[in-house]
């Protein structure tokens, strides 16, 4: 990759603007609530655009763009069904519980509910995720930057050698997103996801504009695409008429309900930011304000793999294979894996052979995750290319934030304030908050390694975020809707759920796939058509369990006075009251007009 | 928080705006636009983010000249009517 003078100059002022934010907002940090929960002050929007980009890592949009390159518009589904009830359902319905409870987070709120074990469950398995998936980020951002040879020309300037590539990267984003969080705590975070909400939209826009201009517009893109990659709703009806491999029941139930519901309405990752807001009334928005661009990103994260396909390749301004760990700068265009590729996609090269790999078909099997990088290098020319990459990086640093904040705060309130050591200064716990971002940053860059030794660990550690998110749901519906579920029953529920998944997992395999890290590691007792599938099922299992296991329990144990469940449980609470505010920024009727347009996207791509 | 994000926010998209339009102005014509479908796409969307970058800097800076009173946290219950 060519970069010039003004490409560099782009990525440096906004690292010069995260910074920049990180000390000015140094001086308001005066409280563990300044500090951990952005002091509760922030606008509607700002919390809105930060919960949709706490979400929106660099992996999600390299892996919505892959996705988009190999299934079409039919992956939309993951920004529509798979997002936008929940959000709803999170704005309208449970956000006053969480802000008006005034829990500092998730966890503490089971402890509301519920009881102490329930929240140490949570905000023991919610820790450890958050700081791998920190890792993770981190992970891929330099394997990013060394597949796209950003650095390279600078090493081969400076005579180091290009294995220090990752190295550096590793480093270098640790101590940028270290220094801002540890200066500006949450606000800090989410400010800069609000920066990385503008440049993806500044990066993206001009690239899926560029490139539909190139193809021919909508009509020239879909006549160079086949028909099915155009619709979301064609071939649902049986998992084996659509390349999803799942059938509508599945994925309404397992993306749309489960799955969807139980990350948009439970995980702290995305609930930090609208419980930073500064009332009840503007944290119910966040979620709904958040709705109207995630229904939307489709058509910039997603469209852009399908012009991908589309794009005859023009090899010079490409990537071949993506290069192997610590061979940065081996990687060259191999004419031979961009040819037997599709459209801008190269083919997979074996690094061990050098040979095309090739599918049980004997077709090649393609590299989609390359869909979107080889877009910006193919349309992009200097200036504009710095801009794209700069937005790729802002994503992967704020994906990381978010779960920096999100671990310092759970770690500070729910584990060291609730089990290490009650009752100190607030200026104890401040400090605590701001060294936890060291050590969560510290971790993080640990498990980035790990990922990078281990082949399988990636693999590994998605499988344990896929088990215990999964029951997770039930555990918050019937706490929130139903005020005869007690502690005994959530605890019991909820892990009952997780070895539900477990088990299912064991119990059955993908077709094509080969017992062990991809299930069946007990005894194959049934097969999915899809990995998919397998995923969406063992989410519905893991809910049902936990939801059964919890009710069933709950009768058997004793429940808590209804006083003290008021501003816990749906049915004794005050509804909050709308009638005072405008008509446009009521709640009720935004989630209305967002259910329409959900309804009118479907349509027009059914 | 008293930093108004849009100022901080206007002002980055109004540097690189003005970056990538300069930018763009110089090299028009250039090969370098053969890429982007023969558009100077440097030029073009450095004036988008200039303009929007330069009205998030004028807004933020407008409100921060007419501070709102400040937010009461929370909204405290009871409100409405329960059952």
């Amino acid at each position: 990759m060519n970069l010039t003078t003004i490409d560099w100059l782009i990525m440096l002022l906004y690292f010069v603007f995260v910074l920049g934010i990180g000390f000015a907002l140094k001086r308001f940090m005066k409280t563990s609530k300044d500090y951990l929960q952005a002091g509760r002050s922030l606008p509607a929007w700002i919390c809105g655009l930060a919960f949709i980009s706490a979400n929106l890592g660099a992996q999600e949009v390299i892996g919505m763009g892959a996705s988009g390159a190999k299934y079409g518009i039919v992956i939309s589904q993951f920004y529509w069904i798979g997002a936008i009830p929940a959000m709803i359902f999170v704005g309208v319905f449970m956000m006053p519980f969480y802000y008006g409870s005034k829990a500092r987070s998730v966890p503490e709120f089971l402890r509301l509910r519920f009881d102490e074990k329930t929240r140490a469950w949570n905000a023991c398995t919610f820790a450890f995720m958050t700081v791998l998936s920190s890792g993770i980020s981190m992970y891929a951002m330099a394997r990013l930057i060394q597949t796209l040879h950003v650095f390279d020309s600078l090493f081969i300037h400076l005579g180091w050698p290009l294995q220090w590539i990752f190295h550096l990267s590793i480093i270098l984003s640790a101590l940028i997103v270290l220094c801002y969080i540890f200066l500006g705590g949450l606000t800090s975070a989410i400010y800069n996801e609000v920066l990385q909400f503008f440049l993806i939209v500044a990066g993206f826009l001009p690239l899926v504009w560029v490139g539909l201009k190139n193809v021919g517009g909508w009509s020239g893109l879909k006549t160079s695409l086949p028909q099915a990659y155009m619709h979301s709703w064609q071939g649902l009806g049986s998992a084996h008429t659509n390349p999803l491999g799942v059938d509508w029941f599945t994925l309404v139930a397992g993306l749309g309900f489960v799955l969807s519901f139980g990350y948009w309405c439970t995980d702290f990752l995305v609930i930090q930011t609208a419980m930073a807001a500064n009332s009840e009334e503007s944290a119910r928005r966040v979620p709904l304000i958040a709705a109207v661009p995630k229904m939307f990103f489709p058509f910039l994260v997603i469209l852009p793999g399908l012009i991908a396909i589309a794009t005859p390749a023009v090899m010079r301004h490409t990537m071949g294979q993506a290069a192997p760990d610590g061979m940065a700068g081996t990687a060259t265009a191999g004419a031979e894996n961009l040819n037997a590729g599709k459209g801008l996609i190269p083919a997979k090269v074996d690094p061990a052979t050098g040979k095309i790999m090739l599918d049980t078909h004997g077709q090649p099997v393609l590299d989609y995750d390359l869909a979107i990088p080889n877009m910006l290098l193919h349309y992009f020319p200097t200036g504009i290319l710095g801009l794209g990459l700069t937005a790729l990086l802002a994503s992967f640093m704020s994906g990381m934030a978010g779960n920096v904040t999100a671990f310092n705060t759970v770690w500070t309130f729910d584990l060291y304030q609730a089990y290490i050591h009650k009752g100190a200064s607030d200026a104890h716990y401040l400090k605590v908050g701001k060294w936890t971002t060291v050590v969560g940053i510290l971790i993080s860059m640990g498990a980035a390694y790990l990922v990078m030794g281990f082949n399988n660990i990636m693999d590994t550690l998605q499988l344990v975020f896929s088990i215990v998110n999964a029951p997770l749901f039930a555990t918050f519906l019937l706490g929130m809707f139903w005020k005869r579920s007690t502690g005994h029953a959530a605890f019991i529920g909820l892990v009952g759920g997780t070895l539900a998944a477990v088990l299912h997992h064991g119990l059955t395999l993908s077709a094509g796939a080969s017992p062990g890290i991809h299930g069946g590691w007990i005894h194959v007792v049934h097969t999915y058509p899809s990995a998919m599938a397998l995923d969406f099922s063992q989410a519905i299992f893991a809910f049902t369990v936990n939801f059964i296991l919890a009710v069933v329990i709950s009768f058997m144990t004793k429940p808590r006075p209804e006083s003290e469940l008021v501003g816990l449980v749906y049915s004794l609470t005050p509804k909050p009251v709308e009638h005072h505010m405008a008509w446009y920024a009521r709640p009720s009727v935004l989630a209305i007009g967002l259910l329409v347009l959900l309804v009118g996207l479907n349509f027009v791509f059914r | 928080m008293s930093l108004d994000l849009r100022i901080p926010l206007g002002l980055m998209f109004l540097i690189v705006g003005a970056m990538l339009s300069i930018y763009g102005f110089v090299t028009r014509g250039s090969e370098i636009y053969f890429r982007s479908a023969g558009m100077d796409i440097n030029l073009i969307w450095g004036i988008v983010m200039l303009v929007f970058g330069l009205s998030m800097f004028l807004l933020g800076r407008y409100s921060d000249r007419h501070p709102k009173a400040p937010a009461v946290e929370g909204t405290d219950r009871p409100l409405g009517h329960g059952h």
